[in-house]
């Protein structure tokens, strides 16, 4: 462990993606294999299943440390991260241990089959024995949500670097279902053919947005576009008979949309489709909001009224599998050419969608038809260069999103409440309100989009402008407009105001606004009945 | 014992009647007992001011022309009724706890202070009393600091890496107190040591009067950055980043302070590394200390007020929280400095 500790410091010590990658990379290049396959599990995603519950650790923490429960509860939020919170208040560890990373994942995987008194035991001497970054990683590896600032990305480059293989193919070799107890470093990353698992899905190709309109991109005729959807993106894979629904995030979602079972029917084995899942009305054979598809996401599994209420179609844009081969490397147009044959004849029952093209002749055109976006349910447009490659990651110049400018209304701020982690002693989230009459309404937390530097200015206003205090919450004086930026809004019984809404974030802090000139509830109901 | 306090809480500071004087007070009042030089315990615009001998220089250096007097430690002085001691809080050179006795009845306000000797302040020590007023800037239990030669170790470390990286190496810390024991931590060996413009000023007054410091050289923006290889430069936290200090081309930063024993408060401050040291006591030096101090009665002030209070009243302390303007160690450039 003190192996993956030190690496862990001299990645926490930096803000610099070169030092991370290099500290990385040495690693990669030195540990044994059973520690670097867990490394890369857990730069992936893929950690242990968690052992004990963060109940037990809690109160075997505050047992240890002799503080009475409540206090370790207060000092928590404060702190920020459950297991930095424990290794924090334990007493100094007694001993040391020269046990690798792999051993102790190995010892609280153990911990899911023995009695709780022996899991305490166990738990207790890791503590005793781990001390300073040790304990720390050790208690991120129990509690789960393991995330120290090195995306997958970066540890692909660095694994890249001490394999010599192109990040591509090791971003290639890493996706899908692999696991350290079921695979060797040999087999998942140096053996010549690394396409045995059926289920193994390609790396998603991510837009930049295109903050300044589509000017600069030169001639409109070497663009495609397409609406870009509010739903949930998706890589739909057909080989041997089977299929699996891959998310963005590489979770495995085939379970959670069985209407997709159906494309076995209608599209031969040894097709990859990239596209977005969105509920489907039949009626009206257009897609519905992403309210709809709220309903779905989440549910692992999906009752049958709810399957007919909210039935789920893939949208396909891009085509990256055809008759077993990877069609990657062949230009968007030609890719795009395939796929529109291959759902020319599509029956309306089929859960497969061709996402059309959208004609323009210039950039103009193309602003026109972007500004119809919201009527299709459409959040803006996707424009791809004809003749690109399907890349891996977020790259920039072939693709780019060209959204929507978001929704905005200007609201007054009536609470404020603490972060933590990173914003530990700053006021940071918000609940903000629109004027009803005389009254202020709260129908929204915001809690980004303000920098830094003005972070730590509203936080000596809050300080000084508190009313009463609810817990954590602080009222405070109706004095400050902010502008809200949202992506959505929806109808909400839950909500005081009535409303809810999607992605809501401080856009401008308005200096310059009077408390009066806030936007009203009336304002907000019209927004509803235009958008929602 | 008298039968009203001798000390007591008002909007302008800690008020004593027995002596008609205010400890650190807040707003502008005709006698102030101050217990250290740090901008939220002496402000400006008292008439007359009583602190440590060693106390002095710093405060004529930041507040101008004051009519003030000097006591050495341990010496008692009778104010109307109350008889008045200054005695070692190990916070900062020349800071103080004030001890004040009224008809047998003994209060003391600590201001800020640490357990631990740093080789530079006057060591803290505790003193018995009916009434403590404690600091709790860091009264968590999540809150323990290391000994100094670890933290020497680690910042020694650091920078002889970055000089071996070409990189200057900054170090942000208050420029009162922090930056010199700091100083005193340095190996000297490993390069030369630089200093900010409001740190060689307190390093000045600091020399002055007698306190013994390694060489520095201040870094003024007509020095040659490239003349000074493998440079160690001690600067205010807002002087991390900014034009003067990019000068100095490739560079590492890191912050020297109790906070960055917390990892979400190092990575919001962007900081490279954070060193956890602090002039404060942690949640061990604070329940130490009033167990040493013998008091029933505990009025808390800055810090995790609330927390700290009702951890003391469990455990069978009379203790309450006190508001003041005081700020202890803070993460925000404007706080202290």
């Amino acid at each position: 462990m003190k192996h993956f500790a030190a690496l862990f410091n001299a990645i926490d010590h930096s803000t610099k993606t070169t030092v991370k990658v290099s500290a990385l990379a040495d690693y990669f290049a030195e540990a044994p294999d059973m520690d670097r396959m867990w490394t890369m599990a857990l730069f992936s995603g893929r950690r242990p299943k968690r052992a004990v519950t963060t109940t037990k650790l809690r109160e075997w923490a505050a047992e240890e440390a002799r503080i009475p429960l409540w206090l370790f509860e207060e000092s928590y939020p404060i702190v920020g991260d459950l297991a930095e919170t424990i290794a924090l208040v334990l007493p100094p560890n007694e001993t040391s241990s020269d046990e690798s990373l792999s051993h102790w994942i190995n010892a609280l995987r153990a911990l899911a089959s023995v009695e709780e008194e022996d899991r305490k035991a166990a738990v207790l001497q890791a503590w005793a024995q781990l001390g300073g970054t040790e304990r720390f990683v050790f208690n991120k590896l129990i509690t789960g949500g393991f995330r120290m600032g090195v995306s997958q990305k970066l540890m692909t480059r660095a694994l890249s670097r001490a394999t010599d293989k192109s990040e591509a193919e090791l971003a290639h070799r890493l996706m899908g279902n692999w696991h350290p107890d079921d695979t060797t470093w040999e087999a998942l990353i140096e053996a010549e053919d690394a396409s045995a698992d059926a289920s193994r899905p390609y790396p998603f190709y991510l837009a930049y947005a295109l903050e300044d309109g589509p000017d600069a991109l030169g001639a409109p005729e070497d663009w495609r576009a397409e609406w870009k959807w509010d739903g949930i993106r998706g890589q739909l894979i057909l080989r041997d008979g089977q299929h699996f629904v891959w998310s963005r995030g590489e979770e495995l979602m085939t379970d959670r949309f069985p209407e997709l079972a159906r494309a076995v029917d209608f599209l031969p084995s040894g097709t990859v489709l990239d596209g977005e899942l969105l509920v489907w009305h039949p009626q009206t054979e257009s897609p519905a909001s992403f309210n709809a598809l709220q309903r779905r996401i989440g549910r692992k599994t999906v009752p049958k009224k709810l399957l007919a209420e909210a039935p789920v179609v893939l949208h396909a844009y891009d085509l990256l599998e055809w008759e077993g081969a990877d069609m990657r490397e062949t230009p968007f147009a030609e890719r795009r050419a395939v796929l529109e044959r291959a759902c020319a004849d599509l029956p309306a029952e089929a859960p497969v969608r061709l996402s059309p093209q959208l004609d323009f002749d210039s950039w103009e055109d193309l602003a026109e038809v972007r500004s119809v976006a919201r009527d299709e349910n459409a959040e803006g447009l996707m424009l791809k260069r004809a003749d690109s490659p399907y890349l891996v990651g977020r790259k920039k110049g072939d693709w780019w999103k060209w959204k929507l400018d978001p929704l905005t209304i200007d609201a007054v701020m009536i609470y404020a409440q603490a972060g933590h982690g990173r914003r530990a002693n700053l006021f940071t989230d918000f609940t903000f309100a629109v004027w009803n009459g005389n009254d202020l309404v709260p129908f929204t937390k915001a809690y980004s989009g303000l920098t830094d530097a003005e972070f730590r200015e509203i936080t000596k206003w809050v300080r000084k402008n508190t009313l009463q205090r609810f817990g954590p919450v602080r009222q405070v004086t109706p004095h400050h407009v902010f502008e809200i930026a949202f992506e959505g809004i929806q109808a909400s019984p839950r909500h005081k105001s009535g409303v809810a809404l999607r992605f809501p974030r401080m856009s401008r802090w308005r200096q310059d606004k009077p408390l009066q000139e806030a936007n009203t509830l009336d304002d907000l109901n019209d927004m509803l009945r235009i958008y929602g | 014992m008298s039968s009203y306090p001798a000390l007591t809480f008002t909007d302008h500071g800690i008020y004593c009647a027995a002596g008609d004087f205010y400890i650190d007070p807040w707003r502008p009042v005709e006698r102030a007992l101050i217990t250290h030089g740090h901008a939220d315990h002496a402000r400006s615009g008292h008439q007359s001011y009583l602190a440590t001998n060693a106390a002095l220089p710093v405060m004529r250096h930041r507040l101008g022309e004051i009519t003030a007097q000097g006591v050495p430690y341990g010496d008692v002085v009778t104010i109307g009724d109350a008889q008045v001691s200054f005695h070692p809080a190990g916070h900062v050179p020349g800071s103080a706890q004030i001890r004040v006795e009224v008809a047998g009845e003994i209060w003391v306000a600590s201001g800020d202070y640490k357990t631990e000797d740093d080789g530079l302040s006057e060591p803290f020590e505790p003193q018995r009393c009916h009434h403590f007023i404690t600091e709790s800037t860091f009264g968590l239990p999540v809150f323990r600091w290391q000994p100094q030669a670890q933290i020497a170790r680690e910042i020694n470390d650091w920078w002889a890496a970055c000089a071996a990286a070409g990189k200057t190496a900054f170090l942000g810390a208050y420029a009162l107190g922090k930056a010199q024991r700091l100083l005193t931590m340095l190996n000297a060996d490993i390069g030369p040591i630089l200093t900010h413009g409001a740190v060689e000023a307190t390093n000045k007054v600091l020399r002055a009067q007698g306190i013994d410091l390694p060489e520095t050289v201040h870094a003024t923006a007509e020095i040659d950055p490239k003349a000074y290889p493998g440079a160690l430069v001690l600067a205010p936290p807002s002087a991390l980043g900014s034009a003067w200090a990019r000068k100095f081309g490739a560079q590492e930063n890191a912050f020297a302070s109790g906070w960055m024993q917390l990892r979400g408060v190092r990575r919001r401050r962007a900081g490279d590394r954070g060193f956890v040291i602090s002039d404060h006591a942690d949640w061990q030096g604070l329940l130490d200390t009033i167990r040493e101090t013998g008091a029933e009665n505990i009025y808390v002030t800055h810090g995790y007020t609330d927390i700290f209070t009702r951890y003391l009243v469990e455990n069978g302390w009379n203790a309450q929280v006190v508001p003041t303007e005081f700020e202890g160690e803070t993460l925000d450039t404007e706080g202290k400095e």
